[in-house]
């Protein structure tokens, strides 16, 4: 288990690093450049000195040079300024961390709580109605562009109704926990809706496949009840690869994060990588980022980790 | 294809996408019925409601939202039909090469195609948008023609999109390539380009079909997020994404503009995705059940 861990945070580490170059020369390939958006916002400044500030940033030199030396910046906690809000990158992470946090964990719990036990009594009732219609309400969700959800949320409970707030993370001015909540609440209720039909048709596929197996007829025979079978077997192994499934689409969610976020105006990683993208904050857009990919390469290491957790059966070489 | 009859979702899906296509194509008479175009503006008819000149009302700057809707099907269809295809084509070359290959290549390969897996498409999708073509060299003038740029979409989108079929080729593969028609003309002295192309190909379709079509619903969600969020389809030609952008600027003025691209998307989507389902079970009953 150790020996595989190990093996399995080298992989990643791997990931990242060439994950880190691909979008560092990526990032120099949106139009304009940081020095050149300087000289454009104050004309006094000579061509001259744009060749300078170009000498004094490095760049001029190379592109693997460039690369090496913010991948040292980065790794001893430097991530140079952001450009919107001329602070140092690492300053400007923890809230939209935290807040981006709190989206994805409600979001992932709500979807999860309402699609396995839709999965599951889709399953159990494989092929008949109440199967169909569940099955067509996951394609639905599927098929739900989160955005235009996520709009027409907004239309609905926040224009028409006023019930709840449109976008923001709190009201100016702080609300407290309440207040919070409500803000979060379409979001969530968008992002949720657009991951429950992924997750309950992993359920449904998973406890189908379960209640074939040899051993619930053997559970069966040996006089437990369906509802014991069910309960205390069927749902239990049916949940291994499910679980898994969800700490794997982790990236998934973050791209419905982005979305999301740029809809509601939700100060979250998501808006902060689309703004940095749309900037030209090349430091932030990095940090970013990486940050993303760290999160869902995390999601697949958690996946794999949990899966050995929770079938004893597993062993990793 | 009979047993599709048996699924009335994906006949109802096929009956729906026909509808869709048949009223994207008619874009051009409906426009020679109204006498205007899409981007025709009618600067006294803002925000109007549904009328005899402009059958669902109007946008913010007065053009018909029927046209608009039409021309927009027509631009997310074929990027998302274009896109597929392209995708396909690349897994399709991966996963056979993965498959018949092995070893090496094949640990190479599936390694990649995990990387892209892992990856978090649309920041990264957001990123290539970006990209400022000159940059890479190529001539600006190129990027400026409407056509060039739906292929960078097509090109960026692709770029991602084409694991799954990659990995269902993959597995097809595996199991075709010890057939013993397949040892058969491998003893005759068949190269493996020819093995692959007559060979196993044709053996490998249906999942390739399947994948594909299921492929395509997330690429035209891709595709109108990226449009949406301003870096696909750009305005002023439309895009059910694009008009959504410009619908969420108007949510408290006019949300009735949120309603039609958003239903038609999810419509096609639906479509794409029920009939996928209903082909994978009909073509592929052995990983049908899920």
């Amino acid at each position: 288990m150790a020996r595989h861990l190990i093996h399995r945070l080298i992989q990643a580490a791997l990931v990242m690093l060439v994950m880190s170059f691909l979008v560092y020369g990526l990032i120099g390939l949106m139009p304009g450049d940081p020095v050149e958006l300087m000289a454009a916002g104050s004309p006094t400044m000579t061509p001259a000195d744009v060749a300078r500030l170009k000498a004094l940033y490095g760049l001029d030199q190379p592109l693997g040079l460039r690369y090496w030396h913010w991948l040292t910046a980065a790794l001893s906690g430097n991530l140079g300024f952001s450009r919107l809000s001329a602070l140092p990158v690492i300053d400007t992470l923890g809230p939209p961390l935290a807040n981006t946090a709190a989206l994805m964990i409600s979001s992932l719990a709500a979807a999860a709580l309402a699609a396995l036990p839709a999965g599951a009594v889709a399953a159990l009732r494989h092929r008949r109605p109440l199967d169909h219609a569940l099955n067509l309400a996951a394609f639905a969700a599927i098929s739900l562009p989160v955005f235009w959800l996520g709009l027409v949320l907004i239309i609905i409970f926040a224009v028409d109704l006023a019930w709840l707030p449109a976008s923001g993370v709190e009201t100016v001015g702080g609300g407290g926990l309440v207040d919070r909540l409500r803000h979060l609440a379409l979001p969530v209720a968008a992002l949720a809706l657009a991951s429950f039909g992924h997750y309950m048709r992993y359920m449904r596929a998973a406890m189908i496949g379960t209640l074939r197996q040899d051993w619930i007829r053997t559970a069966r025979a040996k006089g437990l009840s369906w509802a014991q079978v069910v309960l205390r077997h069927a749902l239990r192994n049916a949940m291994i690869p499910v679980v898994t499934i969800l700490a794997l689409d982790l990236g998934t969610l973050f791209s419905g994060v982005l979305v999301t976020e740029t809809v509601f105006a939700y100060p979250g990683m998501g808006k902060l990588i689309y703004d940095a993208v749309m900037g030209n904050d090349y430091n932030l857009a990095l940090a970013g980022l990486m940050l993303a990919t760290g999160l869902t390469l995390f999601g697949s290491l958690l996946a794999d980790l949990l899966y050995g957790v929770l079938d004893p059966r597993i062993h990793f070489r | 294809m009979r047993g599709l009859l048996r699924h009335p979702a994906a006949i109802f899906a096929l009956a729906l996408l026909a509808l869709l296509v048949a009223a994207a194509a008619s874009a051009g008479l409906v426009e020679r019925a109204l006498g205007i175009d899409a981007e025709t503006l009618d600067l006294a008819a803002q925000l109007a409601g549904p009328s005899a000149a402009h059958p669902l009302g109007t946008d913010e700057v007065g053009r018909d939202l029927l046209l608009r809707l039409l021309r927009g099907g027509q631009v997310s269809l074929a990027v998302g039909l274009v896109t597929a295809l392209v995708a396909a084509a690349v897994g399709t070359v991966v996963g056979l090469a993965a498959g018949y290959f092995g070893g090496a290549a094949d640990a190479l390969l599936m390694r990649l195609t995990d990387g892209v897996i892992a990856l978090p498409l649309l920041p990264l999708l957001i990123i290539l948008g970006a990209v400022d073509p000159a940059k890479v060299g190529l001539p600006p003038e190129l990027f400026h023609s409407e056509l060039a740029s739906l292929g960078r979409i097509v090109v960026i989108i692709a770029l991602v999109g084409w694991t799954t079929v990659a990995r269902l080729v993959r597995a097809a593969t595996l199991t075709v390539k010890v057939q013993d028609f397949v040892r058969a003309a491998e003893a005759l002295g068949a190269r493996p380009l020819h093995v692959m192309t007559v060979h196993i190909l044709p053996n490998v379709v249906s999942p390739m079909i399947v994948a594909a079509t299921l492929s395509i619903g997330n690429i035209i969600l891709l595709e109108s997020a990226l449009s949406f969020l301003g870096l696909g389809v750009q305005p002023p030609m439309p895009s059910w994404g694009n008009m959504l952008s410009s619908a969420l600027d108007q949510m408290y003025t006019a949300p009735a503009l949120a309603v039609w691209p958003g239903v038609l998307i999810f419509l096609t989507v639906l479509s794409f995705n029920l009939l996928g389902d209903g082909l994978q079970d009909t073509l592929d009953p052995r990983g049908g059940e899920r």
